[in-house]
């Protein structure tokens, strides 16, 4: 019983990583007003980006952080299409996932002699080292060191939102832009660089799972969860811990559906698998109450118009 | 009424041209074929395409040992998305080919319709069937319950804990029969060598989770389990990930997953399903008039369609040895393998 709490723990922890970076894009992205639906799409660039350069460096940091250039790198064309063009930023969004598998596996084909999944690429550390704990009941709890990270990065988001001025800026440009403007905020600036950090922190998001969950990338390794970190946004208010509690929270009832399959329970596994989507659901009415967006979330913003 | 008549007389000109120009390309047709008798065969691959490691490469290898051994001409067509199958396979057709493969279940609606359509044009589909009954189309499908027999064998003979598990992908008839056929194979090795090896079976749910392939291995290695197999497509990429971090040993599907992943150093064996050697022989078939059209064919073990990977240097060289007699013994049908609930019950009784 124990045995399985802890397992339950470590699972929970394991499946919500990917997620809490996803999560993070949206809140940074949605909080300066520029609405983020390219998530996935960035996710799967981050994939490809830090299994290969972990791959042809050796080092699975540098593989990490070429994940998070390359997500910040596609995140720029919606940058340059939602800001500065004030372009439909739901229909950006939409073109950076339709773009993202398709240049993601030319990459691959391109760096691996034509295959459609990258060979076997060093791997980021687990907390303890790769054999820490191992053998032991705890040895779920030597998480991968990107579940710290994303927690760290998480604090650091709430610090630098609420308790900086510059956080107070995004803020300010994300409820009414006009007024930011007229108090001397570039609007356009501080919407750039928070696109370009949630493309960063979705590539993060990418590469914590092909080069922490998994150590490879496959084209089914980045499936849905950009979709999931956007639900995670809503569900947690626009705040960096309720997006992080709501990951938490989907990552928590699929490690039930986990443990609750097979073995001595039978219940059919097409029951539990709704789980993880009924009780966010149920959660979402009974504890959640409203989530409203920031203000100008998703409206361009064209300086001088009223 | 000038206007109406000049219309009708278009129309009818149109008409004319039109019908001749559909006889010119029937005839075109006849005599090209004529004139050039070589083959062509096209593929289409569904989305994994023609590198994907596993089924769509297979039957590319398949194809090109085609154009090697008889000469033929052979090419392929990568889909992008599920949405392509239907163009590419009329882009198939257009390209004048004689027979037209579509690999992997996802596109069985796609060249079901295809055939439908074409009824001058032979197709032939990997791991899907023939629903139409049309009789220019081929069905083909696998005996997977034979290979994951073997590799079942073989996972009874290595557990040392006295637990082994399963991971599938969602469960459908298909994987079922991996599931059954490899849980008849722990059975076979128990009663032959007196062991008590329980078996441990879990569903994904997904074929493309690889978080949740990992989260189900891990607790079955924390169950006990010791050796585990899957069927589960890119959850399973979870599955061999956790085998490796654990040590515990692994089997891998369709291809020779020890092979590809040389990194990992815990895959002993894989049940393959030998797309290859299938599509040389359907193919052959077909163009030579032996496979008739308007069926299912069904390959397993006695058409060597079927085994388990040459990759075994982790595996000692008796339980290899041993596996390979309980292939021949499936082969020879001296043992029948189970591939539904109803038969492994039935088989384990018989034991």
């Amino acid at each position: 019983m124990f045995e399985n709490l802890i397992l339950l723990i470590g699972i929970t922890l394991m499946y919500s990583t990917p997620l809490v970076f996803g999560g993070l894009a949206g809140v940074i992205s949605e909080r300066s007003g520029v609405t983020n639906i390219g998530i996935e799409g960035m996710m799967v660039i981050g994939a490809v980006a830090g299994a290969s350069a972990s791959y042809f460096s050796g080092n699975p940091w540098i593989g990490f952080l070429a994940a998070g250039a390359c997500g910040a790198l596609i995140a720029l064309l919606h940058a340059v299409a939602s800001v500065s063009f004030a372009a439909d930023q739901t229909i950006s969004g939409v073109a950076i996932n339709m773009l993202a598998p398709g240049l993601a596996l030319f990459a691959c084909r391109r760096f691996f002699d034509g295959a459609a999944m990258s060979p076997i690429a060093p791997k980021l550390p687990k907390i303890l080292g790769e054999k820490g704990l191992a053998g032991t009941a705890y040895s779920s709890l030597n998480v991968n060191v990107t579940t710290v990270l994303a927690l760290l990065f998480t604090v650091a988001m709430w610090f630098v939102l609420y308790k900086t001025k510059w956080g107070l800026r995004v803020r300010a440009v994300g409820e009414h832009p006009a007024a930011a403007d007229t108090l001397g905020i570039d609007v356009y600036k501080v919407r750039y660089v928070c696109v370009l950090l949630s493309g960063m922190f979705a590539g993060f998001g990418g590469a914590s799972m092909t080069i922490a969950i998994i150590s490879q990338f496959t084209q089914t390794a980045i499936s849905g969860h950009g979709f999931i970190a956007m639900a995670a946004v809503i569900f947690g208010k626009w705040t960096p811990f309720g997006a992080y509690g709501a990951c938490l929270l989907f990552g928590f009832t699929q490690a039930l559906v986990v443990m609750l399959g097979g073995g001595d329970f039978v219940i059919p596994s097409q029951i539990l698998s709704m789980l993880p989507y009924a009780m966010t659901i149920i959660v979402l009415i009974l504890f959640v109450g409203r989530s409203v967006a920031p203000k100008a979330d998703g409206v361009p913003y064209v300086k001088g118009s009223r | 009424m000038f206007d109406a008549k000049m219309t009708r007389r278009t129309f009818a000109t149109t008409m004319g041209v039109g019908a001749l120009a559909a006889l010119a390309g029937c005839g075109g047709g006849a005599s090209e074929d004529a004139g050039n008798d070589t083959v062509k065969v096209e593929m289409v691959t569904d989305v994994g395409g023609v590198n994907d490691q596993s089924f769509n490469q297979l039957a590319w290898a398949g194809m090109q040992q085609l154009a090697d051994d008889n000469g033929w001409d052979v090419s392929y067509i990568e889909s992008k998305q599920n949405s392509d199958y239907a163009t590419n396979l009329d882009k198939a057709v257009d390209d004048g080919s004689d027979l037209v493969w579509g690999v992997g279940f996802m596109m069985g609606e796609a060249v079901n319709n295809a055939a439908d359509q074409n009824p001058d044009v032979r197709f032939a589909i990997i791991d899907s069937t023939n629903d139409t009954g049309a009789e220019n189309l081929t069905g083909v499908l696998f005996n997977a319950q034979e290979p994951s027999f073997v590799v079942g064998y073989i996972a009874g003979r290595m557990s040392e804990s006295g637990k082994v598990g399963f991971i599938g992908g969602e469960p459908s008839e298909t994987i079922q029969q991996f599931e059954f056929g490899y849980y008849g194979g722990i059975e076979y090795a128990n009663k032959e060598q007196g062991k008590s090896v329980a078996y441990q079976g879990q569903y994904a749910e997904s074929f493309t989770d690889a978080a949740k392939g990992k989260s189900i291995a891990q607790k079955m290695i924390k169950d006990g389990c010791d050796v585990l197999f899957h069927a589960a497509g890119g959850s399973g990429v979870g599955m061999l990930e956790a085998c490796n971090e654990a040590g515990v040993w692994s089997i891998g599907v369709d291809s020779d997953q020890a092979a590809l992943f040389p990194d990992y150093t815990t895959i002993i064996s894989s049940a393959l399903k030998k797309v290859d050697e299938a599509v040389v022989n359907v193919s052959n078939g077909i163009i030579d008039g032996s496979i008739a059209g308007g069926e299912n064919i069904v390959l397993g073990a006695a058409e060597d369609a079927v085994g388990i990977a040459p990759t075994h240097d982790k595996l000692p060289d008796d339980i290899y040895e041993a596996a390979l007699e309980i292939f021949e013994k499936i082969k020879s049908g001296e043992i029948v393998v189970p591939d539904t609930k109803e038969t492994l019950d039935e088989f384990v009784a018989s034991l």
